[in-house]
């Protein structure tokens, strides 16, 4: 077993694109499920928007990359008016179903094929990055130790994720401890009781909307840019659902919670990959109980197991207040 | 002067206000904060509230009582724009209220409580105060992000938030969550919390419900102390002993209409409201049973055509 490979890739996944993506994703949907009890399934949708904004706007129409990504930005917003003006005035359940509705209507409508000269259909689109790659500093690869290393392409989308990560962290640190903040808050509590005491609950409620789907959409561009290509089933419901993992593990509502959430849930996942197949080419695992095509399925196995364990036992995550988590229960 | 001596000012204004008012549904006030005209609300068959008229005298303790069902709480969400009537206008402070969405509602001045209280669990009591505050700048999202704008308006907030928690002795308490409080402590923070709006009238659904006897009359005294500082209160309630104690004029609802109204005595011995507590045929003996029997199969069938 090569073990500087399996925590080389492991430790990488700490830090790289992908991580990022999921990061800025869980940093958004945190906003909406951890800080305002907006019980939104459809945070894939945001970022898919984004993404396809961005693609279709250079590579389908060939406007630069700025237009790209403003385009991907209005789309986000856009999205979150379409989906809070009818829903955000019924109870949360309700946002929850026309969500996760929503983000298979804008998936299937990216793979669908009479939209395809404009989309690519289910093969998505690719050669949109340029404009992004060719204002990258970096030359060469970096090596860190003799485990890890970043091509170029690599360091520069990261060095972009990192700064957009610490951006939105500041912001969602700045919003949520100002009064404004307060108020989010409190419509998680109890919405009637916000009304009462004079508080425009379903403004509130849009304007998390459209916070939680902007930061989110940013995750939406680093997936595109990282892979240089957007394919529709890169922003499936399950997407969602590893962005809620994330957000639970890393305790909802708390700042740093998603980007640590995304942290363990790669380096994990990364280690469980690497480790299954070398193990069973080892013969540590006997292949008739695995072999390598069901490794893979059997780290998300893992994942939701994971998952499982972790609302019984550490239903507050990493960064959670036990207590605080517990008022719930009255 | 020597009599009054322990009465305190609030409730004498009240008192003569209310002295010459007839005791008669829908009598008219000398100087009405509230007045509403024609409510109507139904579910589906059921007309839960039909309020013909009814005026609240400004600076005066008013109790809004009756059996359960009576369509109390149901009037309670009408007239603080939670709940939307079939039909009916009413206006607070002279302006009309009908259609108005219940924050609004709050910022004309008119804030309520709830019978199942409302704290914000996961908050601190602190700032379930802080959030009662109209007029945030801080509340605005952008101008939320910049400290400087609101740390001011935030800071006199706070001390406001901190003079009414000592008030209603929750000032220890300032740093828990509002979720570790006992019931009577949510039920004073809710309070406490509504009066940060600083309203003109509060609204106040079954203050003592749940509350533990050793702080009702702590409760109590709250509520007073809110009419001697000139505030108008509506409150909904089934302990007799408290609206007897505290209020200066009685409405009493039944079956969705108000029955009667007048001083807490002369409404107690009300004919009409003992009728409507304990049923029209409280005294039994002229109905037999298989009258009683007709109406009930009558109501089952009623029940059936429903569907």
């Amino acid at each position: 077993m090569s073990w500087d490979i399996i925590i080389g890739v492991s430790l990488e996944s700490l830090i790289n694109a992908t991580m990022i993506a999921y990061a800025l994703a869980a940093i958004g949907l945190n906003v909406h499920f951890g800080y305002t009890g907006l019980l939104n399934f459809g945070q894939s949708a945001f970022l898919g928007i984004a993404a396809y904004g961005l693609a279709m706007t250079v590579a389908t129409f060939g406007l630069p990359f700025w237009i790209g990504i403003g385009v991907g930005l209005l789309g986000a917003v856009i999205l979150a008016l379409l989906l809070g003006i009818p829903t955000l005035r019924l109870r949360a359940d309700y946002l929850a179903i026309v969500t996760i509705a929503a983000a298979e209507i804008v998936r299937l409508l990216f793979r669908s094929v009479s939209l395809s000269k404009w989309t690519g259909g289910s093969d998505g689109l690719q050669a949109f990055s340029d404009g992004f790659y060719s204002m990258n500093p970096y030359s060469g690869a970096v090596e860190i130790g003799t485990l890890i290393s970043f091509d170029a392409r690599e360091l520069w989308i990261m060095t972009v994720g990192w700064v957009l990560v610490a951006i939105s962290l500041v912001f969602v640190f700045l919003a949520m401890r100002s009064p404004w903040g307060r108020v989010i808050k409190a419509i998680r509590e109890d919405e009637d009781a916000v009304r009462s005491l004079g508080k425009n609950v379903v403004s509130y409620k849009m304007q998390s909307l459209i916070l939680g789907g902007v930061l989110g959409s940013l995750g939406g561009y680093v997936i595109a840019l990282r892979n240089a290509a957007v394919q529709p089933d890169t922003y499936g419901t399950e997407f969602t659902f590893y962005m809620y993992t994330i957000v639970i593990l890393g305790g909802a509502a708390r700042v740093f919670g998603p980007v640590i959430g995304s942290m363990i849930f790669w380096f994990l996942l990364t280690f469980i990959n690497a480790v299954l197949p070398e193990a069973i080419d080892a013969g540590y695992i006997p292949t008739w109980f695995m072999d390598k095509t069901d490794a893979g399925a059997f780290g998300y196995i893992c994942v939701g197991l994971g998952l499982i364990l972790l609302l019984i036992f550490r239903p507050q995550g990493i960064f959670g207040d036990k207590k605080e988590v517990m008022l719930d229960g009255r | 002067m020597a009599a009054d001596t322990n009465v305190p000012p609030g409730v004498l204004k009240a008192r003569e206000a209310l002295k010459d008012v007839p005791h008669e549904p829908g009598a008219k006030k000398k100087d009405p904060i509230l007045v509403a005209d024609k409510v109507v609300r139904r579910f589906g068959g059921l007309t839960a509230v039909q309020v013909d008229h009814i005026e609240i005298q400004r600076g005066a303790i008013t109790a809004l009582i009756g059996p359960n069902g009576a369509g109390k709480t149901t009037f309670f969400n009408l007239l603080t724009g939670f709940d939307k009537p079939n039909e009916g206008n009413w206006t607070f402070n002279g302006s009309p209220l009908g259609g108005v969405a219940p924050h609004q509602v709050a910022r004309k001045g008119m804030v309520r409580t709830f019978q199942l209280t409302k704290a914000l669990s996961r908050l601190s009591v602190i700032d379930n105060m802080r959030l009662g505050a109209t007029g945030q700048k801080g509340e605005s999202f952008w101008r939320g992000l910049v400290p400087a704008l609101w740390q001011g308006q935030e800071k006199e907030i706070t001390e406001r938030a901190d003079e009414l928690l000592v008030r209603f002795k929750l000032d220890a308490k300032r740093e828990d969550f509002a979720g570790s409080l006992s019931g009577g402590q949510r039920k004073l923070l809710e309070m406490a919390r509504a009066l940060m709006v600083q309203p003109d009238m509060v609204m106040l659904d079954e203050p003592m419900a749940g509350v533990n006897p050793a702080l009702t009359q702590s409760l109590l005294g709250h509520v007073k102390s809110l009419r001697e500082d000139g505030m108008t209160v509506l409150f909904v309630e089934h302990d007799m002993d408290m609206v007897r104690d505290i209020s200066d004029w009685v409405i009493v609802m039944g079956q969705g209409q108000v029955i009667a109204e007048g001083t807490p005595d002369t409404v107690m011995a009300d004919p009409r409201v003992i009728d409507a507590y304990l049923g029209a045929h409280h005294d039994g003996t002229a109905h037999d049973s298989a009258e009683v029997a007709a109406e009930v199969a009558a109501e089952a069938e009623g029940g059936k055509s429903d569907e």
